[in-house]
């Protein structure tokens, strides 16, 4: 039988790929995506969240999520593009500009 | 087993599977379409969770809009094979694989069992009444939560600006 602690499960276990997956790439490119399949693993605790208490503003926050997703995909694939200008390269290993 | 508990464990197997080649697969073009497989698998979990709405916003935004910015990037950058980039056992790779299995591990083990269904089964862990329907999400967002709304209207337009400044190219 599905209840929520199998989805909350689920949330959690896509949740640490996508953080192992940001520690150990060094393409850029696959670091977003790492975060992309991070944020949507919080959508779908927020999703489990709303339907289990019965109560809407988990659905609404997942909508506000995916707008901040989109506005963040834009944003650093324009940084992307950007720093590939100046290093020929997405290596994040590459971007020390600030001495990080 | 349901129909449902099927579709629970098809589209969860589909989602982690993805996600996993996502992060190890060498060639960032199939990364991106892995990952618009893990998004559709996760629209259909929004559908066994009766958010339907969410799920046609999951396709339309995720899989339509973000994943043509990656691919479009992607072959802009023209990264094909795996020059730009190694996949190598490292220290960092094997502690951060060893930590996220622990916490995983702690997660399922010691906080999620609290939430797990109550004797009477699904249809009590997870009502039917509370549908996601267009109608409920809207009337929500525009009367509870219209000020984060707004909110979000703005940054749009804010990550809009500062999308076209950074890759402009400079004169």
């Amino acid at each position: 039988m599905i209840g929520p602690g199998h989805f909350l499960t689920l949330s959690a276990i896509l949740f640490t790929v996508g953080v192992v997956g940001v520690l150990t790439r060094k393409n850029a490119i696959i670091v977003f995506m790492a975060i992309e399949i991070m944020m949507n693993a919080a959508n779908l605790a927020f999703a489990t969240i709303a339907t289990t208490m019965g109560d809407l503003a988990g659905q609404v926050m997942v909508l506000l999520v995916i707008a901040v997703a989109a506005a963040e995909a834009a944003v650093g694939l324009a940084i992307i593009v950007a720093m590939f200008r100046h290093r020929e390269t997405v290596n994040v290993e590459a971007f020390n500009l600030m001495r990080g | 087993m349901s129909p449902v508990d099927l579709a629970f464990w098809i589209l969860a197997a589909l989602a982690v599977v993805a996600s996993v080649a996502v992060i190890v697969h060498r060639n960032p073009v199939w990364s991106v379409i892995l990952l618009v497989v893990t998004f559709f698998a996760q629209a259909g979990l929004f559908v066994l969770l009766h958010a339907h709405f969410l799920a046609v916003i999951q396709v339309l935004v995720y899989a339509g809009a973000i994943m043509v910015l990656f691919l479009f990037v992607v072959m802009l950058l023209n990264l094909g094979g795996p020059r730009w980039f190694e996949v190598a056992p490292t220290p960092l790779v094997v502690v951060a694989v060893a930590l996220g299995a622990a916490f995983v591990g702690v997660l399922v083990v010691g906080g999620l069992p609290q939430f797990a269904p109550a004797a009477e089964g699904p249809a009590a862990a997870i009502p039917r009444d509370v549908a996601g329907s267009v109608e409920a999400i809207g009337s929500a967002l525009y009367t509870a939560y219209y000020l984060p709304f707004l909110t979000t209207a703005l940054l749009l337009l804010v990550a809009m600006v500062g999308a076209v400044v950074l890759a402009r190219r400079e004169r």
